[in-house]
């Protein structure tokens, strides 16, 4: 009698009329958890549940069937919490930095909806999540329904973001540069290290003038780095242009720069993650000459994610997680960090 | 230590500028007049020339003052020089007008006011242009064009 059933239901299955299941995944915490908005690979910009390095994910797995009465065969039913990196050039290859798998259920079948937890515990999410021109990082939940012909999965994009304190070290960029006996400048720019909310500030100081400038600029380039060796591939893509002097300037002048981040959409500098790719961002100082001449000159600054004021409903492994200093490689290392009422 | 609140963005301190250079003269100057146009010799073997007087004072320009007479095709030989040897992208020279030198032409060909007026124009364009290019400026032919009064075919090129 079973395998005359197994027979007609893959029959069926075949046909489209086997019994067949939505899954649904939700987290515990869906009603508190904050959602951050990712842009999409097509552009779009969508909200997704924000985690840190270290906190709990946790929820169940609704399993709805189709056709209820009928029962559902299955291989086994699992949930995985993944973290991938995808390069477009080669998008069969995930590169997978982590992957933890709960089994929710032994092969068997189910003979009506069920809803089954899963918890994975203190997860580590050592990057955070990047939507660029030639690469992907991502993390997402995926709940799988294992059958003979076709397994029925379902997925949950989640954003990762990665926190960092004030560096211990900033030293100002402070340089002179220069054409011989035609161009010389100062340029300084208050700090090397900016978060994603901060503010430029700096000066441009003219002490040789011999060409006839127009305008001056400075642009906020972002360079994504992808590939090894012979195959190393730079997408420069200029974030923003801010005029910063228009008209011609004489020796002894300083023209100061105050140029507010947050305006721009920016990630946090990432370098060599998972030996797989680079996102670096470059101040660069651009003059302009009467005849469209362009001197320029390109500094690296390192940008890094400022972790909100702490509160008292973060969940104890995000505020651990905004503690980390940007740059070291000890996670547990923090300095003390007051924690303030929200005042709002 | 503490969130700062709100970002400190006064502005870094600099060096008061000193007057003399607030309102002294710039130290860009740079300006080339191509002007007064002159027919010289007779029949088939006439040609133009213009004053082409340069007034500046960048120190690489041994003269602050020079005039000199050039004719178009010393503008061309400027402009094959620097394209050879500099690394710099040569703006266009007015046209060479060659169908102006044919015969039984309506108008006065190559000596017609207003194409005259629209050479002038052109060679002042390209001169300034030319002359503003800090690579330009480090090439002897560029120098010897602008300030001395024949130009020898002959010379050594290279740089001041």
């Amino acid at each position: 009698e079973h395998l005359g059933q197994s027979i007609i239901e893959a029959a069926m299955s075949f046909f489209g009329f086997g019994q067949s299941a939505d899954i649904d995944i939700v987290l515990n915490d869906a009603e508190t958890r904050k959602k951050a908005e990712h842009r999409s690979e097509d552009g779009r910009k969508d909200k997704y549940f924000l985690f840190y390095d270290g906190e709990t994910v946790s929820g169940k797995v609704n399993v709805t069937l189709k056709y209820p009465g009928k029962r559902l065969e299955h291989n086994g039913i699992k949930i995985e919490f993944i973290g991938q990196i995808e390069m477009y050039y080669d998008r069969g290859n995930h590169h997978e930095f982590v992957s933890l798998v709960k089994d929710l259920a032994r092969p068997g079948e189910l003979t009506q909806s069920q809803t089954f937890d899963f918890e994975f515990t203190h997860v580590e999410k050592p990057y955070e999540s990047y939507t660029g021109q030639n690469v992907k990082l991502r993390y997402f939940l995926r709940a799988t329904v294992g059958r003979r012909l076709n397994d029925i999965s379902k997925e949950l994009d989640l954003v990762v973001h990665t926190l960092s304190t004030y560096p211990e070290l900033n030293s100002s960029i402070k340089m002179e540069v220069g054409i011989e006996d035609c161009l010389h400048i100062e340029f300084e720019y208050n700090k090397s290290k900016y978060h994603l909310k901060d503010v430029i500030v700096g000066k441009i100081y003219f002490l040789l003038v011999r060409i006839k400038i127009k305008h001056m600029e400075i642009d906020i380039i972002k360079r994504e780095t992808t590939g090894t060796g012979p195959n190393v591939y730079h997408e420069n893509d200029t974030i923003a242009k801010y005029e910063i002097m228009d008209g011609a300037p004489v020796r002894g002048e300083s023209i100061p720069i105050r140029l507010f981040l947050a305006g721009y959409e920016l990630t946090p500098t990432m370098r060599d993650i998972n030996k797989k790719f680079s996102v670096r961002y470059y101040l660069n100082l651009v003059l302009i000459d009467e005849e469209e001449r362009r001197y320029f000159k390109q500094q690296e600054i390192t940008l890094w994610r400022k972790g909100d004021i702490v509160r008292k409903s973060m969940s104890h492994q995000a505020a651990i997680a905004s503690q980390r200093f940007e740059g070291t490689s000890n996670p547990e290392k923090f300095r003390g960090h007051n924690s303030e009422e929200d005042t709002s | 230590m503490s969130d700062p609140v709100v970002a400190d963005t006064r502005r870094l301190n600099s060096k008061p500028q000193d007057l003399t250079d607030a309102y002294g003269p710039p130290s860009n100057f740079l300006e080339i007049d191509v002007y007064d146009p002159q027919i010289v010799g007779v029949g088939r073997g006439r040609y133009t020339t213009y004053e082409v007087r340069m007034r500046t004072n960048l120190p690489i320009f041994k003269l602050k003052d020079s005039c000199v007479r050039r004719r178009y095709s010393d503008f061309e030989w400027l402009k094959n020089e620097l394209e050879r040897d500099s690394k710099i992208v040569v703006p266009p020279l007015p046209g060479k007008a060659l169908k102006r030198q044919l015969p039984f032409r309506s108008d006065e060909g190559l000596f017609d006011e207003s194409f005259i007026e629209e050479r002038r124009s052109g060679l002042e364009q390209f001169i300034n242009r030319i002359a503003g290019h800090p690579l330009a400026q480090n090439e002897r032919c560029l120098h010897m064009f602008l300030q001395e009064e024949t130009i020898d075919r002959n010379y050594i090129p290279g740089k001041v």
